[in-house]
C-alpha cells in the first residue's frame, strides 16, 4: 500500500500529461503542473531550512568537529532571512510612499543588495574561478597519449586551445591569399577556421549522438517508472 | 478544433513505436527471453568502491546531482542510490548524501532507509546521513569540498545532473585519494568526469544503471527496447542523409519533396 | 614589454621569488624526478601568474590582442543591427555571478548595441539571481551612458519569474498571464511600452545570455522551434556552446560562445559605435582574452610536459 498509491498516482498523472501534450484542449496542462511543482518546491524550502537549522544546531550543541563553521552558517542564514524578509534599508516604492515595505527587497543600496553585491557575488565567483586551477591540474595529471584515440584527442585539444586565442591567428595568418594565390584553397587550415570546423562538424556530431542516446534512455527510464517496473526510487515494502 | 494536434501526429507515432519496442522486450523478458548486456565497468566497480571504503574505515559520499525531483536524472540517481546504499549497509560502510533540494532530501532519505531495511540493517540507518545543504550551486560545492577535505571519503559517487561544479568535485575527490564513479546525462560535463574520475557512466549508461545493477529481466528487457529505438533512429538518419544528398546531387523534385516532408512533418 | 618589466620591476621580483623554490627543487632532485612528484600547488601557482600577469599588463598598458570576428559573431551583430529604432527586443539574462566572467562582457555589449540602435528593450530573467545581473548591466550601460532613455518608455525590467521553461511556454502565448507587474511593482497596463505587447511573439528579436539551465536550449525548444517567426540570438558559456551548435542557423540566428565570442562581438560593436576612445567597460571581453591566451599556452605546456614524462617512464619500464 505504501508504494502502490504513489505508483498509481505516478502512472495516472504521467500518462495523462503525456496524452495531454497531443490534445489541443489540454496542451497547457503540462505548464500548470510545472507551476504546481514550483509551489511544492517552494513549500519544501521550509523543510530544507528546518533540516539545515537542526543539523547545524546539533553540531554546535555536540561541539562536534567543525562546529564553528556551523555557527557561521546559522548566523549567515538568519541574518539573510531577517534582512530580506524585513526589507532592511529598502526605501518605499514611489507609487506607495506611505507603505514602508512597498519597495523591492533587492533595491540597490539596501542591506540585501549589499550582502549580494559584496558577499554572495564574490564568493560564488571565487568558487567558480577554482575551475581554472583544477583544469590545469587535471590536464597535467590525466591527459596522456596512451593510445591512438588519446593522441587524436590531444591533437584536437591543441588546435582548439590555440584557435580560441590570438596565438592561433598569429601562428597561421601567413596562410593568406594575399601572400600566395594558391593559399585560397588552404584558408580552412588556419587554426581559427579549423577550430570552428571542428566545433561545428565533429563536436556537433558527437554531441548529437550522445543526446540521441540520452533521449532514448530518458524515454525508457520514464516508461519503466510510469508502468511501475522500476520502483527502487520509492524504497522497498 | 480536432481532438488530436495534427502537427504532433508523427511524433505520437514515433513515441508509440519506441515505447512499444521497450514494452515488447519487457514482456519478452518476462516470458524468459535471455538478454545479453555488455559489461559497464563503472557499475561493476560500485561494489569494489564500497568495499574499499569499508576496508579503509572511511565513508562513501553520494551526490545525487543538483536538480530537483522533476528531473529524470535525479530519479535515475535515486534508483542507483538505492543499490549503493544497500551495498553500503551490507558492508557496514557509512554513506553520506548531502542534497541541494529539500524534496530530493526527503526522497533520498526514504530510499536509503528502505535500502538499509532490505539489507537487514535497519538499526544502522540514521536520518542524519541524508541532509539538505543549500540550493545555491557553489555554496553546495564549497560545502562538499570542505566535507571531502575533512572526512576524506574513500568512495565518491556523482550521479545525476551536474553543471560547472563537476570538475571541482571530481578534482577534489581525486586529491583526497577517493575512488570516483560518475554518471550524468549532461553532455557538457561528461568530458570533465571522464578526465577526472575513475569510471564514468556516459549518457544512456547512466539510465541503464538501475537495470544493470538490479539484473531483473524486466529492466534488462527495457535496455533491449532502447537499442531498437537506436536502430530506428539510425535508419532515419541514413535515410534522411541519403535522400538529402541525392536531392542536392540530382535536383530531383520528388526526392526534394520527400526530404522536405521528413524535415517539416516528421521531425518537427 | 621590456619597458613594462622595468617599470613594474617589483612584480617581476615577486614572480621570480615565488618560483625560486620550484627551480631549487628541479636543481636538487633533477628535472624528471621533480616533475614526477610535482605538488599540484605549483601548477595552481603557475595558473595564478598566467592569469594575473596579463590582466595587470593590460590594465597598465591598455593594450589588447587584435580580434578577428568569426561568422557567428558577425551573424549575431547583423541580427541586431538590421533592426529599426523602436523595434521591441526581449533580453533574457539567465546567468549568475559565477558566470559573470564569461557572460557579463557580452551582456554589456548587447545592451550597448540595443541602446545605440534605439530599440525598445524588455528585460527579464529565468534565474533567481538574474535580476541583479540585469540591474547591474542596466545601471552600467543605460543609466550611465544613455540617460535620455526613459524607464517604461525605452526599457523595462520585468524581473524574475520561477518556473524555468514553463515561463517561456506561457509568455510565448500570453505574457500578461504571468507578468502582472514589472520588477518595481508597477502594473503592466501602466507601463507605456507594455501597452501593445501581449506575447513574446511580438518581439522582433530575443537575445538570451545563458549560463545553463534554464537558458538558450529552453528558449530554442519552447520559443524558437514552435514559433519559427521568432528570431533568437544567444550568448553562452564555453561549456554550453557546443551543445547549441546544432541549432545554428535555423533556430539560433547567431551565437556567441564564451569570452572569445564576447570579444569578437565587442569588437564589432565598438568599431560601429564605440568612437575613438571607448570606455574600458565596453572592452572587458577583449581585455580578458589576454589571460585566456597565456592560460591556454600554460595548459598546452603542462600537457606536453606530462606526456614527455609518460613516454620517458614507459621507455624506462620497457628497459
Amino acid at each position: 500500500m505504501k508504494r502502490t498509491v504513489p505508483m498509481l498516482i505516478t502512472a495516472a498523472v504521467g500518462f495523462t500529461l503525456i496524452g495531454a501534450y497531443f490534445v489541443p484542449y489540454t496542451q497547457n496542462w503540462g505548464e500548470s503542473v510545472a507551476i504546481w511543482f514550483d509551489v511544492l518546491a517552494a513549500i519544501a524550502f521550509i523543510l530544507g531550512g528546518g533540516n539545515l537549522l537542526r543539523t547545524h544546531l546539533k553540531r554546535i550543541s555536540d561541539q562536534g568537529r567543525g562546529w564553528g563553521y556551523s555557527a557561521i552558517v546559522l548566523v549567515a542564514f538568519v541574518a539573510t532571512l531577517f534582512v530580506g524578509l524585513g526589507k532592511i534599508g529598502v526605501a518605499p516604492s514611489p507609487q506607495f510612499p506611505d507603505h514602508a515595505w512597498s519597495g523591492q527587497y533587492r533595491q540597490t543600496g539596501s542591506a540585501f543588495w549589499f550582502m549580494y553585491q559584496y558577499a554572495f557575488s564574490p564568493l560564488t565567483s571565487t568558487i567558480f574561478a577554482l575551475l581554472a586551477f583544477y583544469i590545469a591540474s587535471a590536464a597535467f595529471r590525466a591527459f596522456r597519449a596512451k593510445n591512438l584515440e588519446a593522441k587524436l584527442l590531444l591533437g584536437t585539444a591543441f588546435i582548439i586551445l590555440l584557435g580560441r586565442t590570438f596565438a592561433g591567428v598569429a601562428l597561421t595568418d601567413w596562410i593568406d591569399p594575399a601572400n600566395w594565390d594558391g593559399f585560397r584553397y588552404f584558408t580552412g587550415l588556419r587554426l581559427e577556421n579549423l577550430t570552428v570546423y571542428i566545433m561545428a562538424v565533429f563536436n556537433t556530431a558527437g554531441n548529437r549522438a550522445i543526446m540521441i542516446g540520452i533521449a532514448l534512455g530518458i524515454v525508457a527510464t520514464s516508461l519503466k517508472i510510469l508502468i511501475g517496473v522500476d520502483r527502487s526510487y520509492l524504497g522497498k515494502d | 478544433m480536432s481532438w488530436l494536434d495534427p502537427t504532433r501526429i508523427w511524433f505520437l507515432g514515433l513515441l508509440i513505436v519506441l515505447c512499444g519496442a521497450v514494452l515488447a522486450y519487457i514482456f519478452a523478458a518476462r516470458r524468459g527471453l535471455r538478454m545479453k548486456v555488455r559489461r559497464i565497468a563503472g557499475l561493476e566497480a560500485v561494489d569494489d568502491a564500497v568495499g574499499r571504503a569499508t576496508e579503509m574505515g572511511r565513508s562513501c559520499l553520494y551526490i545525487p546531482g543538483l536538480q530537483d525531483m522533476n528531473d529524470i536524472q535525479t530519479i535515475a540517481s535515486l534508483t542507483i542510490l538505492s543499490r549503493v546504499a544497500k551495498t553500503a549497509a551490507e558492508y557496514d560502510a557509512k554513506i553520506e548524501v548531502p542534497t541541494t533540494r529539500s524534496l530530493v532530501m526527503t526522497a533520498a532519505r526514504e530510499t536509503v532507509q528502505a535500502a538499509y531495511l532490505a539489507a537487514g540493517r535497519p538499526e544502522a540507518f540514521s536520518p542524519d546521513q541524508v541532509y539538505y545543504v543549500t540550493d545555491e550551486q557553489f555554496g553546495y560545492v564549497a560545502y562538499v569540498q570542505g566535507l571531502m577535505v575533512r572526512e576524506r571519503p574513500a568512495a565518491c559517487f556523482y550521479m545525476g545532473s551536474f553543471f560547472a561544479e563537476s570538475l571541482l568535485l571530481a578534482e577534489m575527490g581525486n586529491s583526497v585519494g577517493a575512488i570516483q564513479i560518475a554518471g550524468t546525462a549532461q553532455p557538457a560535463q561528461l568530458p570533465f568526469f571522464v578526465a577526472a574520475c575513475d569510471y564514468t557512466l556516459i549518457g544512456e549508461e547512466f539510465f541503464a544503471a538501475s537495470a544493470y545493477l538490479s539484473g531483473e529481466p524486466d529492466q534488462l528487457g527495457s535496455l533491449k527496447g532502447q537499442d531498437i529505438g537506436k536502430l530506428i533512429v539510425v535508419a532515419g538518419i541514413v535515410t534522411g542523409v541519403t535522400a538529402a544528398t541525392l536531392a542536392n546531387l540530382t535536383g530531383s523534385p520528388a526526392i526534394r519533396a520527400f526530404v522536405d516532408f521528413l524535415i517539416n512533418k516528421i521531425l518537427t | 614589454m621590456g619597458e613594462f618589466i622595468l617599470d613594474q620591476w617589483w612584480l617581476a621580483l615577486i614572480f621570480i621569488g615565488t618560483l625560486v623554490p620550484l627551480v631549487r627543487q628541479f636543481a636538487s632532485a633533477g628535472i624528471m624526478p621533480a616533475l614526477r612528484t610535482l605538488d599540484r600547488r605549483w601548477i595552481f601557482l603557475l595558473m595564478f601568474w598566467s592569469v594575473l600577469l596579463p590582466i595587470y599588463f593590460i590594465g597598465v598598458t591598455g593594450k589588447t590582442f587584435p580580434e578577428v570576428p568569426s561568422a557567428l559573431a558577425e551573424a549575431t551583430f547583423a541580427e541586431i543591427d538590421r533592426l529599426n529604432p523602436g523595434d521591441p527586443v526581449l533580453l533574457s539574462f539567465d546567468y549568475d555571478p559565477a558566470s559573470e566572467g564569461e557572460l557579463q562582457p557580452m551582456a554589456t555589449a548587447f545592451v550597448r548595441h540595443c541602446a545605440e540602435k534605439k530599440l525598445k528593450m524588455y528585460f527579464m530573467s529565468l534565474w533567481p539571481v538574474g535580476p541583479q545581473m540585469l540591474q547591474n548591466t542596466v545601471d552600467k550601460v543605460i543609466t550611465a551612458d544613455f540617460p535620455s532613455l526613459v524607464y517604461g518608455q525605452d526599457y523595462v525590467n520585468l524581473g524574475y519569474k520561477s518556473g524555468y521553461e514553463a515561463v517561456i511556454k506561457v509568455i510565448t502565448t500570453n505574457i500578461r498571464e504571468l507578468y502582472t507587474t514589472d520588477a518595481r511593482g508597477t502594473a503592466i497596463q501602466d507601463i507605456p511600452m507594455m501597452r501593445d505587447i501581449t506575447s513574446v511573439q511580438q518581439m522582433k528579436l530575443i537575445i538570451n545570455v545563458s549560463a545553463g539551465y534554464a537558458g538558450v536550449k529552453e528558449w530554442v525548444l519552447y520559443a524558437a522551434t514552435p514559433y519559427p517567426s521568432l528570431r533568437l540570438v544567444a550568448g553562452t558559456t564555453g561549456v554550453q556552446a557546443p551543445l547549441v551548435y546544432p541549432y545554428v542557423p535555423r533556430q539560433l540566428r547567431g551565437l556567441l560562445g564564451a569570452i572569445k565570442g564576447a570579444a569578437e562581438y565587442e569588437k564589432l560593436v565598438m568599431d560601429a559605435y564605440g568612437g575613438p576612445a571607448p570606455d574600458p567597460k565596453y572592452l572587458e571581453g577583449l581585455r580578458r582574452m589576454g589571460p585566456q591566451l597565456v592560460a591556454h599556452l600554460l595548459i598546452i605546456v603542462l600537457i606536453l610536459v606530462a606526456n614527455v614524462l609518460y613516454f620517458a617512464d614507459k621507455r624506462e619500464a620497457r628497459q
